[in-house]
């Protein structure tokens, strides 16, 4: 059994949110990379449970990008996973990020492809869906759990007002959410033995440019609260009513 | 040339989400000079003719019992099937569960350039540039769609529907249903209240209220209000919530109209899931609560006091106290 894991790196939660370039690019001096809060959290470690309850499997970490990324693939490895590939190039959107892994996974032949359900900078939740359409495969988006019996996974994902269990054979793409795993932080040993896991470099087949981002702006600032007493409710009610129009 | 929407339904009716991207739908139909379509995948209790409404002069329905369930890769194929068919240019749907598996799915089967999450009617003066929300809400984005055919999934809460009236002729095609790999097991539907990505209003309480047992305010607030419930995530994570109130960066995204933040401190990645509610009130006992500073109203004050009175001055006004 052989799962691959898709990683990408995103600017820390906290960050701030800036553009270059005549709004451009996004700022990057001074910005903390992190591994993508739903591929960490969710899609790694449920792939790191499933081998923990059967060594047999190996797990494969992939990510689409450049030598910067190398800090956050080892901080992967570090959670888990027996070897890693980054695909060398900056992917330009979900589009050509999916072709990259189809690529590479379809000569692998994967029995379980785990993403997460949204990269928190560029939001596109696209990569799982587009990579299970480029390979033929199943896909069940916004997982909330997995479990693996054999040659099928049951699978819960949300659905428009609750959740639903499906069951599907594999191989199948799935993108991962809350539920699926808890977050685990990465111990000692496993820092030691990702510095030893091998880092294998592909590159990029060639593909064309579906979409571009041309520029970016931020909201406008809110203009500031108002504050109500709390001996006063009724009047926030009165405002919500006929200022703001909510109630 | 056409511009076709993907009209999703459940327990028989068609989603706001999908009246949303209808109206969306019909604009772009109108900007560009092309006719506006719906396709519908199985069995609703909807009067389809009436969907004209929206403004849309045909709906392929496409009906088989193999499409009962819902599998993203035998629906793709369908859509897709449709979209060639009727030589469709833009393919629209809901940024919402199913919009969310289906339209990447549907753009790499017709190599079509996609945009998720789309907040705008799209700029057409110099290029195909859609406007969609990046960094979880802190920024915007304008996306130029480079290919010939394109695929739209419009956020929830994001278009408001318009609707005249109108008669759709209901049309059925030809297409090949694959039967699905996915077999559903199980549903669990939070019967009764409103789904929170759609919900217009959102009644949200964090770390403050202390314990899942005074949760009773919170949600005689939110069935006043007529509102779904929501929370931050040390309370999801702490089994107080289900995980699937769980707003914020790693949680659900929202924009309803009116979100109340109730002992909620408003950190980054909290803010991150909420920012594009119109309206914000915070109620937190801590006047330098940073929530504050993102709110449009706010009381200072102990929420077990605010709440209870909070929720009679809503139904005083609401005539129902
Ligand atoms: C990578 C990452 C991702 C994250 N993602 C999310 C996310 O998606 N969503 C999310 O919510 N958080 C997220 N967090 C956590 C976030 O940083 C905050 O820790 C969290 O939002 C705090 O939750 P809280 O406001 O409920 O609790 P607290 O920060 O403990 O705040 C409780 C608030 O209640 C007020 N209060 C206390 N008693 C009362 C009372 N009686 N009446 C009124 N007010 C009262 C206090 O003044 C305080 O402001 C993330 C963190 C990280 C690092
Ligand atoms: N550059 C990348 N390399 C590897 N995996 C990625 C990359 N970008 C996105 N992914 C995966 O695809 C998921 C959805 O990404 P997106 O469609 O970009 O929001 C992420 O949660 C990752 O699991």
């Amino acid at each position: 059994m052989k799962i691959l894991v898709c990683i990408s790196k995103t600017p820390d939660t906290t960050a701030k949110i800036a553009f270059t370039d005549n709004n451009t690019k996004f700022a990057e001096t001074g910005v903390q990379w992190i591994i993508n809060p739903y591929d960490e959290w969710y899609a790694l470690v449920r792939a790191i449970e499933l081998k923990e309850a059967d060594p047999s499997i190996t797990i494969h970490l992939i990510n689409v990008g450049n030598a910067d990324s190398d800090p956050i693939i080892r901080k992967a490895l570090a959670l888990g996973g027996d070897e890693a590939i980054r695909v060398n190039t900056q992917p330009a959107d979900s589009y050509s990020t999916a072709f990259q892994i189809a690529e590479f996974a379809r000569q692998e032949g994967y029995d379980l492809i785990f993403t997460g359900k949204e990269t928190i900078d560029y939001n596109g939740g696209a990569v799982g869906a587009m990579l299970s359409e480029m390979l033929d495969l199943p896909y069940v988006g916004l997982a909330t759990s997995f479990l693996l019996n054999g040659k099928t996974a049951t699978i819960t994902r949300e659905i428009e007002g609750g959740e639903e269990t499906v069951e599907v054979p594999l191989p199948v793409v799935v993108s991962c959410q809350k539920g699926v795993a808890e977050a685990r932080i990465p111990n000692m040993r496993g820092i030691m033995a990702a510095r030893t896991k091998p880092l294998k470099v592909v590159e990029p087949k060639q593909t064309e440019t579906q979409t571009v981002f041309s520029g970016f702006n931020l909201p406008p600032a809110k203009a500031g609260v108002k504050l109500v007493s709390s001996e006063n409710v009724e009047e926030l009610v009165r405002l919500l009513h006929e200022e703001a129009r909510v109630i | 040339m056409s511009v076709l929407i993907y009209i999703d339904h459940s327990d028989g009716q068609v989603k706001k989400s999908s009246m949303e991207a209808l109206s969306y739908g019909v604009k772009i139909a109108e900007q560009i000079g092309a006719v506006a379509e719906g396709v519908l995948l199985g069995d609703v209790s909807t009067d389809l003719p009436s969907l004209g409404n929206f403004g849309i002069k045909k709906v392929y329905h496409i009906q088989n019992s193999l499409l009962q369930i819902f599998d993203a890769q035998s629906y793709t194929k369908v859509i897709a099937q449709v979209a060639q068919q009727t030589s469709a240019k833009i393919i629209i749907f809901s940024n919402n569960s199913a919009g969310k598996s289906l339209a990447p799915k549907v753009a790499v089967r017709m190599n079509a350039g996609y945009v998720s999450g789309a907040i705008a009617l799209p700029e057409t003066s110099n290029g195909f540039n859609v406007r969609k929300n990046v960094f979880s809400g802190k920024a915007f984005a304008n996306v130029e769609v480079k290919t010939e055919i394109k695929v739209i999934a419009l956020n929830v809460n994001a278009f408001s529907v318009s609707e005249g009236t109108g008669n759709a002729e209901v049309v059925s095609l030809n297409i090949d249903v694959e039967a699905p790999k996915v077999k559903v097991i199980g549903t669990n539907k939070t019967k009764g209240t409103v789904s929170l990505t759609e919900a217009e209003t959102v009644v949200s309480a964090g770390r403050g209220l202390k314990g899942p047992e005074n949760w009773k305010i919170i949600e005689d607030l939110a069935s006043t209000l007529g509102a779904a419930l929501a929370c931050s995530r040390p309370v999801a994570d702490a089994h107080w919530r289900p995980h699937n109130e769980h707003v914020g960066q790693t949680g659900i995204a929202i924009a309803p109209n009116l979100y109340i933040a109730i002992g909620i401190s408003g950190a980054i990645q909290h803010l991150a899931g909420v920012n594009r509610s119109k309206v914000i009130v915070v109620i937190n006992k801590d006047p330098e609560a940073p929530f504050f500073k993102a709110a449009d109203y706010g009381i200072v004050g102990d929420a077990f006091e605010v709440v209870p009175k909070l929720t009679q001055a809503v139904k005083k006004v609401k005539g129902i106290a």
